[in-house]
């Protein structure tokens, strides 16, 4: 069985990447990469009491799906999802920690509430209305790799269209150090069995051994290294130009993953 | 419109599990059939709360080989421990030889993994910089993915590896992603399972909540009152089901999976997402309610997830199927729970044996689940297990005999 699907619909948020057209001009070269920090939009699709309680780990991430079903025109709630991020939210993981280590130890309920891995699927899954299963993952730098591969199992084995959300976002001092994250990014990617009027391209995977693709501009090398989410950026480059071709993309230690990407217009 | 997915069956080729209440199959199973709990007050590390937890003994003096000191830390101690049990290691050490390390996958859950190690580190701040300790290693130790990395390297596998982390469904979903990719024949075998150690973020968390117990947790009890955190780790070894079949063995045969939409931290009230998880196994299974013998509930023993689980219980099986809890004997053991859950399910099959859910008095009248309290010895052909986590995540499994 060929790992394969076709790509509806792509968003992408972070650092100077503000969602898929301008991210695409970007990465195809027609426009310049200007480095700057992720702005993360409210997500104003949740219900004001819970808009308030959602942190830059869940803003990126429903920013992203929502581009991603957007662009596909897809429906949201009758969606399977795979939600794959190198950590949950660094900034509740500090607050935890913090207040772990006084005497009093007081954790906040909501922020421990929030303080799951999944804690994005779930705010995603009350803002759609969406009942349907979200896989939740995480394989450190392999990240993206690992939820493509089991968006795509899913694709295939099921015959089912599944949105995959890739994102990160960064811990704050002291963490940062030992997890230099710089910024948050995502990337989400709407992925169906079969070809429809809105597929961008087909893309078939294999696990490889070949040497890893990196970003021709250097500024995007580097945040392509920095954030386990931007490991995608050699894929999503090959979509941005538009032409058939092959991306080797970073996944465990002993394979990579290859990705032939054939545009379908 | 939504297609029903069903599922080809999988051997549970291999199994084990370590809890509170016993190291491997021989003495979990003996404290099933005694009916004992292995929930006790809380004296945890420094934690100064008034709760009962499920503590295995000896993690602490547990160690990783030289190679993997990276690794060290009480989550992955917990998974040494267990993987070395009913001699699980080595037939892990099998399937790569026979298959190829390439051709079996890593699918492990986990809720907190070792973020203990940070707690610690947190506590050693330098007084000026405010920096963690040098020793501190990040991605080996809290990291939801290390627990999968270790047992990796341990086990030497090179197929895909991942870590699920959907909170207390963590380890009742590695069965569905594993399902998947030895279906679409990436891999041929697949190392599955959970480990969820102690630490002061989930004690102080549920705490926080008040959703932990004083006493020892009492599902389905018309007094409970929250859980009892516990710890376990719990290991499969999947493969697809050989032609010839010894009819004892354990077969996987649903998955279903479902998201409340409803709340982070509370389930949806009357069930809905649990319902459609356990509506979703049975149809990837190709049965119907009558044929599952007995269901492994989720059963925390908090009052709010006691009932929704009951009223979705028995709206698809009606008031007679025999269900229970196993967390009076366990505790909760959060992202460890379903994969625990599904070896208690496994040793049900295998024994004839309904285990009575230990520690509850007096069955809450206002649930129609018919809840049991005494264990039953009985042909036990197909058990449903349940396990739903924070952010409305829900898994049901049905395991059954091959035979």
């Amino acid at each position: 069985m060929s790992l394969s699907a076709y790509i509806g619909g792509i968003g992408v948020l972070g650092p100077g990447l503000h969602n898929w057209p301008q991210a695409a001009a970007v990465l195809s070269g027609k426009q310049p990469y200007v480095p700057a920090p992720t702005v993360l939009p409210t997500p104003a699709m949740l219900p004001p009491a819970e808009r308030r309680r959602t942190g830059r780990v869940v803003k990126v991430a429903l920013a992203v799906a929502l581009e991603a079903t957007s662009r596909a025109d897809a429906d949201p709630a009758q969606m399977p999802s795979v939600f794959s991020s190198s950590g949950s939210d660094g900034h509740i993981c500090h607050e935890i920690c913090q207040a772990l280590a006084l005497s009093a130890r007081e954790v906040s309920p909501t922020r421990f509430s929030n303080s799951v891995h999944n804690v994005a699927a779930g705010y995603w899954s009350i803002a759609t209305g969406s009942m349907t299963e979200a896989n939740v993952l995480c394989a450190f730098d392999a990240s993206f790799v690992a939820g493509l591969l089991d968006a795509l199992t899913q694709v295939t084995v099921d015959r089912q269209s599944v949105l995959l959300v890739a994102y990160d976002t960064e811990y704050p001092p002291p963490l940062h150090a030992k997890r230099p994250i710089p910024d948050a990014l995502g990337v989400a990617m709407v992925l169906t069995p079969q070809r429809s009027l809105g597929s961008l391209a087909r893309m078939e995977f294999t696990l490889t051994e070949e040497a890893i693709d990196k970003m021709p501009d250097p500024e995007l090398e580097m945040l392509r290294s920095a954030i386990p989410a931007a490991r995608s950026l050699p894929l999503l480059r090959l979509l941005a130009i538009g032409a058939p071709g092959r991306a080797i993309l970073d996944y465990l230690d002993v394979s990579r993953a290859g990705v032939q990407i054939d545009p379908c217009f | 419109m939504k297609s029903v997915k069903t599922m080809k069956p999988l051997l549970l080729a291999e199994y084990t599990a370590t809890s509170c209440v016993g190291r491997g199959m021989a003495q979990t199973l003996a404290a099933l059939i005694e009916q004992r709990s292995g929930l006790k007050r809380c004296e945890f590390e420094t934690v100064k709360i008034d709760t009962h937890i499920g503590e295995v003994p000896g993690v602490d003096s547990q160690r990783l080989p030289a190679a993997l000191q990276i690794f060290d830390c009480r989550n992955n101690r917990l998974a040494e421990l267990a993987v070395r049990q009913d001699g699980f290691f080595d037939a892990v050490q099998a399937a790569a030889a026979r298959w190829g390390p390439r051709r079996v996958g890593v699918f492990i859950g986990t809720s907190t993994a070792g973020i203990m190690q940070t707690e610690l580190a947190y506590r050693a701040r330098d007084a000026v910089s405010g920096a963690l300790p040098p020793s501190f290693e990040y991605g080996a130790t809290h990291n939801s993915f290390s627990v999968a990395d270790y047992l990796r390297q341990r086990c030497r596998l090179e197929g895909p590896a991942v870590a699920v982390s959907s909170a207390c469904a963590s380890s009742a979903k590695v069965f569905g992603s594993a399902r998947r990719m030895i279906e679409s024949g990436l891999i041929d075998a697949a190392l599955v399972g959970g480990t969820d150690s102690l630490c002061l973020t989930t004690l102080y968390g549920f705490h926080s909540l008040q959703l932990s117990s004083p006493a020892p947790c009492r599902p389905f009890d018309a007094a409970r009152d929250g859980i009892s955190i516990g710890e376990a780790a719990a290991f499969a070894l999947l493969e697809r089901v050989p032609e010839n079949l010894d009819g004892n063995s354990v077969l996987l045969y649903g998955v279903g999976e479902s998201s409340d939409a409803y709340h982070m931290s509370a389930p949806h009230p009357e069930g809905l997402g649990a319902k459609r998880a356990m509506q979703a196994a049975l149809a990837a299974a190709s049965m119907e309610p009558g044929d599952i013998d007995y269901i492994n509930l989720h059963g925390t023993g908090t009052p709010s997830n006691d009932r929704s689980e009951s009223q979705a219980v028995t709206s698809i099986f009606g008031p007679t199927t025999p269900c229970s809890s196993t967390k009076g004997a366990t505790g909760h053991t959060l992202g460890a729970a379903g994969a625990l859950e599904a070896v208690i399910s496994a040793l049900a099959i295998r024994n004839g044996l309904m285990p009575g859910g230990v520690h509850t008095a007096r069955i809450d009248p206002t649930l129609t689940a018919h809840y049991i309290r005494e264990n039953r010895r009985a042909p036990v052909r197909r058990v449903l297990s349940n396990s739903f986590g924070f952010g409305g995540t829900n898994c049901s499994l049905i395991f059954g005999r091959a035979g």
